[in-house]
């Protein structure tokens, strides 16, 4: 067992786990975030995906070990008590969850997208979000849903 | 004062059908906060594994459990355990629920384990040692029907059907043309991205209790009276929050639910049996493989005269659902065609593959897939294009379908083809590639595909399903749907709230829908067959008219209210009566008709009808083919929700993408070889093409506020259309899916064997024949 220190959507956490655990189960059974879904337990699909000091990361491949003194935001994360987090209102609206068990893996990375590109592009929407799979849309409502949170991106508001 | 009365006048207006409000579940799944069953906690709960067959057939010899592990920490469940019948019941009782002497399949649960601590389990489960006596099995259709190895029944068929129209032998003689083909379609899986799981728990005086991913809660309820030799009251299973199961959670669930049971009764604990990706895929239902033999008989002026089709379909193991899926494949066999004369022989063969089961478009898919392929063949050989052949045979308003149903919609398939050429700009693209494909090493081309989709059970299904909804007021004066349709996604919950919420004129907010709970809810049916929309829709909205003339008839509403008065009558009700109810029992419509023993009549309620357009790019360096754009028209009955339709035709648009290009699932010995989502690969967003979606609406009066089903529909026409596509962009006819690079690479790289595969007709003169196929001897149902 190690002693493992971070941070997970804004609140610090130390915990006893074996290393090598895997942060998604931590996630999952030792802090009860259970909006972080597995699909494949490979890195495949991307219902496990997190950010991890502003990067996506499938969190089924960290070890817990790796993610010491790390900065972890979750699905969990997004929304305070009463409001949506814009991008999760979007997928809300255009259709992009369906049976939702990719959305929060796919709200992640969204926002990572959009933080890397305010305005993508079509072609930087579809190879941002290539990374995690959804068997119900066939993508196109949540390519919608992105390029609307995009146009309601802080960037924007900004600017206008 | 105004405002007041325009207030009042609103409701008679108010429009919550075809609008597109918020799904009902959708702000607890993009919060994550959904709770889906592996979210699940009970306490003292304990873990589920299953020990599986590692041979395809074959006795069981010996089972020792190797010391090395402490046994005593462990549950452990035999087929001694079972109750009640060794059996998971669907259609027939063949499928074992634990094998105890033969196994039939790879993967076929023989034993089961728990212990408290789940990362214990894998090692105990490889520690089970199991010997076996091996048996010769089958692994094709091929070898099935060859009955060189008896493997099921007496003859390796689970199911046979012959539909007939006209007099199909006299054609043959007459015919300027007759084009045949051989077509093959490979296994598909559903690829949910939520695995199978279930959470069960025993009470010696309440009985089981399961909780789960599934679309069909009353299925597993059924399955467990059986093994457990309880009543209906003692059996209680309520659905989960389901991520996904485009049928690969109609049948199965009644596996993995019975076996978390059987856990729990014997602990006397919560048991939770999860999947993992791999045993999933390893052990869990697919799409039936399937092999399709045309022989068409063809006027010069392409005119189909009739035709010989020879469905047949890999069902794996055990019956489970083949029957129904063959059945549907067979029905949809000859398409949105008018048929003169036609026969169609179908069967449903034994293999030693896990069984086969329900996924999106239930037979259908591979059966038209055939089809549509063959259309372009014939087409060919007529010297006029698919488009054209297509135009001369679309059945009409007037015209009977090849079951003898007439074809009542005033549908228009020419207008609605049109339509979809002009959008997808079908012409000036065929024209512009015939000169783009001679300058460069990427080709490419457009295809099309026709074909209606048979909405609710087929033939007599609905009424012996004989589905009951029920609604209550509760103590807000609000209305609560009970029904045991299961929302997985395709939006269950919103659209029939929305019905709801319209028949009683009353906002969507007021309408609430109960979690799937056979203690709670009526048996409303199962939720597949594209018949939630349509028929349960139906049921909801006349049991709202029922709910609503109780309250007219206690005197508490008026014939026109507001939302406010409706509450209030409610509420109003309920305390003078205690309760207010209201429900609704399936009724066959009185204009409906099917001969189960001649295959004959109204096959469904209602069809959707639609023509699907797939762009094309085949790299002829990499041989990769990659479907560039689509455009899928359709006409499916009002459109309930414009979000959510639309949403399901791009979902089953890009599964059949993946089934035509990219999905195969690779079998060695009866073991699915790449059972991982790093070795079947399904499409990603970077793989798909912008989905155009184009809706017709003809209200049917079988459905709720006009709906027609809109489920599978968009399974059947991908593959097809893109197949034509490549065509058209290289000349090459395939036959067969999925069709992988190494496939074109591999047909690229040989001389054509002539035949089907490069047509010339001034070459094969009147009759055109592929020369492969030898009657295989599909014989004729008794
Ligand atoms: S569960 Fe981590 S990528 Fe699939
Ligand atoms: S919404 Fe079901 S997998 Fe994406």
């Amino acid at each position: 067992m190690s002693i493992v220190s971070f941070s997970v959507n804004g609140e610090q956490r130390t915990l006893d786990v074996p290393p090598m655990r895997r942060l998604l189960d931590v996630l999952r059974e030792e802090l009860r975030l259970t909006g972080t879904k597995e699909g494949c337990g490979e890195g495949e699909c991307g219902s496990c995906s997190i950010l991890m000091n502003g990067e996506l990361v499938n969190s089924c491949l960290v070890p817990a070990l790796h993610a010491e003194g790390a900065t972890i935001r979750t699905v969990e994360g997004m929304a305070d008590e009463a409001r949506l987090h814009p991008i999760q209102q979007c997928f809300l609206e255009k259709g992009g969850a369906q049976c939702g068990i990719c959305t929060p893996g796919m709200l992640l990375a969204t926002e990572h997208l959009l933080a890397k590109y305010p305005n993508p592009t079509d072609e930087q929407i579809r190879e941002g979000l290539a990374g995690n799979l959804c068997r119900c849309t066939g993508y196109m409502r949540i390519f919608e849903a992105v390029r609307e949170a995009a146009s309601l991106h802080p960037s924007k508001a900004q600017l206008a | 004062m105004l405002g007041e009365i325009s207030r009042m006048a609103a409701p008679a207006s108010n429009q919550i059908v075809g609008t597109p409000v918020l799904r009902k579940e959708g702000v607890a799944k993009v919060r994550g906060s959904a709770q889906y069953v592996d979210d699940l906690e009970l306490p003292e709960m304990l873990h589920g594994a299953t020990v599986r067959s590692t041979i395809a057939r074959g006795r069981i010899r010996s089972i020792t459990f190797d010391p090395s592990i402490a046994w005593g920490e462990y549950i452990i469940v035999t087929s001694r355990d079972i109750p009640g019948k060794n059996t998971i019941v669907h259609l027939f009782e063949d499928h074992l629920c634990l094998a105890d002497d033969l196994v039939s399949h790879v993967a076929e649960p023989i034993l089961l384990l728990a212990h408290a601590d789940k990362a214990k389990l894998p090692a105990a489960a490889a520690a089970v040692k199991i010997e076996y006596e091996p048996l010769p099995a089958v692994f094709t259709i091929e070898e099935s029907e060859s009955r060189q190895t008896a493997i099921w029944g007496e003859d390796n068929t689970f199911k046979t059907y012959l539909m007939e129209k006209g007099d199909p032998d006299s054609v043959w003689a007459t015919a300027d043309y007759i084009v045949e083909g051989e077509y093959t379609t490979g296994a598909q899986e559903q690829l949910y991205i939520e695995n199978n799981g279930c959470i069960a728990e025993w009470s010696d005086t309440e009985g089981v209790t399961v909780y789960g991913s599934m679309q069909c809660p009353y299925y597993l309820h059924h399955a467990l009276m059986l093994a457990f030799d309880l009543p209906a009251d003692k059996c209680r299973v309520v659905q989960t929050e389901t991520g996904g199961a485009f049928g690969g959670k109609e049948d199965f669930p009644s596996v993995i639910g019975t076996h978390a049971a059987l856990l729990a009764k014997k602990s006397g604990r919560p048991v939770k049996i999860i999947y993992d990706r791999g045993e999933d895929m390893a052990s869990t239902t697919k799409r039936h493989p399937s092999r399709t033999r045309h022989r068409t008989a063809v006027s010069k002026d392409g005119k189909l005269l009739g035709a010989e089709i020879e469905f047949a379909i890999d069902g794996g193991a055990y019956c489970t659902l083949s029957p129904v899926v063959l059945s549907r494949g067979t029905i949809h066999a000859g398409g949105c065609y008018f048929w003169p004369n036609l026969r169609v022989r179908s069967k449903a063969m034994a293999t030693n593959i896990p069984p086969h089961g329900a996924f999106r478009g239930f037979g259908a898919p591979q059966s038209l897939f055939a089809l549509e392929r063959h259309m372009d063949k014939i087409a060919r050989v007529v010297g006029i294009s698919g488009e054209e052949l297509r135009r001369r045979n679309f059945l009409h308003p007037g015209n009977h379908t090849a079951t003898g149903q007439l074809v009542a919609d005033p549908i228009d398939m020419n207008a609605m083809l049109d339509r979809v050429l002009s959008a997808s700009d079908f012409h000036a693209k065929q024209a512009r590639f015939v000169e783009t494909n001679r300058r460069s090493p990427i080709q490419r081309g457009v295809g099309l595909a026709s074909f209606m989709h048979g909405a609710g059970f087929t033939g007599s299904g609905e009424r012996r399903l004989n589905s009951l909804v029920k609604l209550e007021a509760d103590a807000q004066g609000r209305i609560v749907l009970l029904v045991s349709s299961a929302e997985f996604g395709q939006g269950t919950n919103t659209i029939l709230c929305q019905v709801a919420a319209q028949a009683l004129q009353i906002p969507y907010e007021q309408v609430l829908i109960a979690q799937p709970d056979t203690h709670r809810v009526p048996n409303s049916g199962p939720t597949v067959a594209s018949r939630t929309a349509m028929i349960v829709g139906k049921l909801v909205q006349t049991a709202c008219e029922n709910l609503l003339a109780t309250l007219r008839e206690s005197g508490l509403l008026e014939e026109q209210h507001s939302a406010a008065q409706f509450c209030h009558a409610c509420i109003a009700h309920r305390e003078q009566h205690g309760s207010l109810t209201g429900e609704a029992r399936y009724q066959s419509p009185g204009d409906i008709f099917w001969d189960d023993d001649k295959y004959k009549g109204d096959a469904y309620p209602a069809f959707a009808w639609a023509h699907y357009v797939a762009e094309v790019a085949v790299d002829t360096r990499t041989y990769q083919a990659t479907c560039e754009g689509f455009w899928a028209i359709q006409e499916v009955g009002k459109v309930l929700h414009p979000t959510l339709a639309a949403g399901q035709i791009e979902g089953g648009v890009a599964q059949g993408i993946g089934y035509a290009l990219y999905e195969r699932c690779e079998y060695k010995d009866g073991h699915l070889r790449n059972n991982q989502m790093t070795n079947y690969i399904m499409p990603t967003g970077a793989d798909l093409p912008p989905i155009h979606v184009l809706f017709e609406e003809i209200p049917s009066i079988h459905g709720a506020f006009g709906a027609k089903g809109i489920g599978e529909l968009p399974m059947d026409g991908p593959a097809p259309a893109i197949l034509n596509a490549i065509y058209s962009a290289i000349g090459i006819d395939f036959d067969a899916i999925p069709l992988l690079p190494e496939d074109i690479f591999a047909r690229m790289m040989r001389q054509s064997s002539g035949g089907s595969e490069d047509l010339k007709p001034e070459e094969a003169g009147p009759y055109y024949s592929r020369s492969a196929p030898q009657d295989e001897g599909l014989e004729v149902p008794a």
